[in-house]
């Protein structure tokens, strides 16, 4: 394996734990949904201030991923985003609204009170999950594009990715984007209930989120289960040293079988998430929930993206032209600008070293009414 | 043809539009980020609660502000995959580095200490809440530096080379990308002018708390920083200003005409400090440029090369290809037409180089890569269709920049004024026209963020048609979409960034209102 390629794998191990990361901060947009359930305006209150203190983390993991891929793999960025357009206006959109929810809900003179920013952090809450898990097995299924780099010389019709004219909407409608979308939603909503009932010292919120929990992690695992057998029956796209790319039946199942030590860390990935549900359902008193089933959560992520991106996989196979699959190899950057970014990426132990030590400094005191009351800055 | 143009002005509208809101509240965090710092800087050190209650008060302005900030930031680093896709993939090698740089290394800084910033006050040390506030600060502050390196990459490509194998431009070096004369001068002076807005900012508040009769103590303490803050920032914004012309004038001189307005050059130019622009004037037709000017002599020589004899070129002669040296000797330097034939051929190799490729032909191959990167740098010009093309919209660039340049001197004079009333208050609190510089100070904030606006419009007008400054003009950046789709995105942002910003501006207007009439004086030491 040459440099470039080391390069190129490294880099996709990183898109993998950013992308990993992301998923396990949709808590915070699990628990937005979770608003619906909560009428008293205090109850509330304390569910918003719990994710208020994180919401930025998930919305900078999203925006490095999506800065990351462009350093990385700008073929990616080219012809996913601008070919799925509405599919990622729509998430973009979402979370625009988030953004400002949290700072302005309770603030005097937000025009628009407080149950309408409680309205857009709902609808971010559910279609931020439900669409970034469509955009992502489009991954695993395909989409309908051509990629001919020599267009650009076409003075007329330069663009050289070229999409479906519904444009992402078609993932929306497919069942097994959306399957995939739903799984991350109520993952989402599951890990929300464990970091609250982490997060929270309230009785009223903690027996509440116990039941929403169950409910939640029974759908998600049917979902999870569902999703799983659906990837690993399905064909993806193969290509050789040679160039040659082809669709292969059960691609994924065979890349687990052959990276034996992906479908390890999937299957301890899965037994981290199935304890952090079942001691928290089991015992009361546990509240620690989040950790286990917040690190199988990446781990499982993870190991997904190998399984689309490793073992001569095409990450976002073509259905109108497979030749125009993207690949590790066809749509990266340079090895110098991948060595450049892989300097950089050093850092990276680093910047979740302080998220961590700050999280736990912000978090070893848990969320009261009291605190609430008595505090100058609050949603 | 004409669905094309649609297409390339809707996808442009848009991103202007996000990029103007983005930029109406980026400029207030920058600035006030620094302020709200040496606030708790100075309560750290002084113990005073006084400046604990001056901190908070300036620090929940800031917390609004920032999250509209982030909501339309978001927009504009996806926008240039969904609506810009050939340009992500002909440069994203080069471009997405900073991106995702900023990604890692600064916003994850600011979200991460910006939450221990304004809920930390009880649940970290006082020290670990001020490294806090001020890793915020510089948070923000690196995340300008790598947008903007980015940015200037766009007006100055360097440190990079075309690949025919892959038809885009790769990094050669990242030192020269981030460190290139463009990006320096554009991040100091933008950052710069960002602390002079936050500073005219909190004297415009300060102002109207004055003149309602409110927190007279508070509003003392915060101009102390606010003025300074804001001196500061003015001072060294006009010093890398210049820097920013000189760097203008040598590497796009076309920008540096438009700003001026300026259709034949000449030695000992004069700079046109209030002028009137001929609106049926066109390039090559002998009419006067200028209906009205006052213009001062030498001063755009002087400005484009700090020498008040040298040739400034004009529209037209950079059309025609056409300078002078310092000795007065001309210099042929290649003209629009040649560009446009030198383009032409290197697409022709392009095309060539793909079938040698196929056919393996090692030489052929090598000879063609050469030809191609000899005359790469015309590469852009191949798609237009004649030289007047390559001309900016010369009003907009040039009003706008004559706007920026007035305010900036104006800034200077108020921000002095408001620094010598810092330090003799009894001058101001003594005389009949006090309610008249109050006033004064509210207006001057509207005035701030025009004027900041008009830098970026400057900027970004001034270098049209191109995306990449010779390499790629708009038209062939696009994504392949429906002119209707973008014009529905369009609208769609339009309309909630609208309605945030009036939220935004409804919340500050009444964090001010309410928080001033609590007495933030009586609070005891």
């Amino acid at each position: 394996m040459t440099t470039y390629n080391l390069l190129q794998n490294y880099w996709w191990l990183i898109m993998s734990v950013l992308g990993a990361l992301l998923v396990f901060l949709l808590m915070v947009q699990g628990g937005q949904s979770m608003l619906i359930h909560y009428g008293k305006p205090d109850k509330r209150a304390l569910l918003i201030n719990s994710m208020g203190r994180k919401w930025e983390l998930t919305y900078t993991t999203l925006v490095t991923f999506g800065g990351a891929f462009f350093a990385s793999f700008p073929l990616f960025y080219s012809t996913s985003f601008g070919g799925a357009y509405w599919l990622w206006m729509l998430i973009l959109f979402s979370f625009v609204i988030q953004a400002i929810s949290y700072e302005y809900r309770s603030k005097p003179g937000n025009i628009y009170g407080a149950r309408f920013y409680d309205t857009l952090l709902l609808i971010n809450g559910i279609v931020g999950p439900v669409l970034l898990g469509v955009a992502v097995a489009t991954m695993f299924f395909g989409a309908e594009f051509t990629v001919t780099k020599s267009n650009i010389l076409n003075v007329q019709a330069a663009t050289i990715s070229q999409w479906g004219p519904s444009h992402g909407l078609e993932a929306i409608a497919c069942w097994k984007c959306l399957l995939f979308g739903f799984m991350v939603f109520f993952l989402a909503r599951t890990l929300a209930s464990l970091y609250f009932i982490n997060n929270i010292d309230d009785d009223e919120v903690n027996k509440s989120q116990h039941k929403l929990l169950l409910v939640n992690a029974a759908v998600f695992v049917v979902l999870f289960l569902a999703t799983v057998a659906v990837i690993l029956t399905a064909s993806g796209v193969g290509y050789d040293d040679s160039g040659n790319v082809q669709w292969v039946p059960m691609k994924y199942l065979k890349n687990y079988l052959a990276m034996w030590w992906a479908l390890v860390i999937l299957l301890l990935g899965v037994v981290m998430v199935l304890f952090g549900i079942g001691k928290t359902l089991w015992k009361a008193d546990y509240r620690s929930g989040i950790w286990p089933a917040g690190i199988g959560t990446v781990l499982v992520v993870m190991t997904l993206f190998w399984v689309m991106g490793y073992n001569n996989t095409a990450y976002l196979p073509s259905l109108l032209d497979v030749q125009s699959s993207l690949t590790l190899r066809n749509s990266s950057s340079s090895e110098f600008t991948l060595t450049v970014m892989s300097v950089v990426s050093i850092l990276v132990p680093f910047v979740l070293a302080y998220i961590a030590y700050c999280w736990y400094k912000m978090d070893h005191k848990k969320l009261t009414s009291d605190e609430l009351n008595n505090t100058d800055h609050k949603y | 043809m004409e669905e094309l143009i649609n297409v390339v002005d809707w996808s442009r509208a848009q991103f202007a539009l996000t990029a103007i809101y983005h930029w109406l509240f980026v400029p207030l965090t920058l600035g006030l980020g620094i302020i709200v710092a040496v606030m708790e800087t100075i309560y750290l050190k002084t113990k005073s609660e006084k400046w604990l209650a001056t901190t908070k008060f300036w620090m929940t302005i800031f917390g609004v502000n920032f999250a509209i900030g982030v909501a339309t930031g978001i927009i504009l680093e996806f926008e240039f995959g969904t609506n810009w896709s050939n340009y992500s993939w002909f440069v994203g090698d080069i471009f997405g580095a900073p991106l995702a740089v900023e990604g890692i290394l600064a916003f994850f800084m600011e979200s991460t200490f910006i939450a221990v910033m304004f809920f930390g006050w009880k649940k970290v040390s006082p020290k670990f809440h001020l490294a806090a506030t001020w890793l915020t600060a510089i948070g923000a502050s690196l995340s300008a530096l790598w947008i903007l390196v980015a940015n200037a990459w766009m007006q100055y490509p360097t440190g990079c080379e075309f690949n025919p194998a892959t038809m885009r431009n790769e990094m050669t070096s990242f030192a020269a990308v981030a460190l290139s004369p463009m990006a320096m001068s554009k991040f100091f002076h933008t950052v710069l002018s960002a602390w002079a807005l936050g500073g005219v900012f909190v004297c415009g508040v300060c102002g109207w708390m004055m003149l309602k009769k409110r927190n007279y103590e508070h509003c003392q303490r915060s101009l102390k920083v606010g003025a300074w803050v804001g001196v500061i920032g003015i001072v060294l914004t006009m010093v890398t200003g210049d820097t920013s012309a000189v760097t203008v004038a040598k590497y796009q001189p076309m920008k540096l005409a438009a700003m001026e307005g300026l259709y034949k050059g000449n030695h000992e130019q004069a700079i046109v400090a209030f002028g009137i622009l001929n609106p049926s004037k066109q390039a090559f037709d002998d009419q006067d440029p200028y209906l009205f000017d006052i213009s001062i002599p030498y001063g755009l020589s002087f400005l484009a090369t700090h020498d008040f004899k040298a040739f400034v070129p004009g529209i037209e002669d950079i059309i025609n290809g056409v300078s002078y040296d310092s000795e007065g000797n001309e210099i042929n330097t290649v003209s629009y037409a040649e560009r446009m034939e030198r383009g032409r051929q290197v697409q022709d190799m392009l095309s060539q180089y793909d079938a040698a490729m196929r056919s393996e032909n090692r030489v052929m191959v090598d000879s063609l890569k050469n030809a191609i990167n000899t005359n790469f740098k015309s590469f852009g010009y191949a798609y237009l269709e004649k030289p007047e093309e390559a001309i900016p919209n010369v009003p907009l660039t040039f009003y706008t920049f004559h706007f920026m340049v007035t305010v900036g001197g104006y800034l200077l004079l108020f921000l002095l004024l408001a620094l010598f009333f810092v330090y003799k208050p009894d001058i101001l609190n003594k005389a009949k026209w006090a309610k008249w510089w109050y006033i004064l100070a509210i207006i001057t904030i509207p005035l701030t963020y025009l004027c900041s606006a008009s830098g970026w419009i400057v900027a970004e007008v001034g270098r049209q048609p191109w995306t990449i400054q010779d390499l790629m003009p708009n038209k062939v950046a696009i994504s392949d979409l429906s002119a209707g789709y973008v014009q529905i995105t369009f609208w769609i942002f339009a309309v909630v960034f609208t309605a945030l910003l009036i939220a935004d501006i409804g919340i500050i207007c009444k964090q001010i209102s309410k928080k001033s009439q609590t007495d933030l004086d009586t609070i005891k030491d």
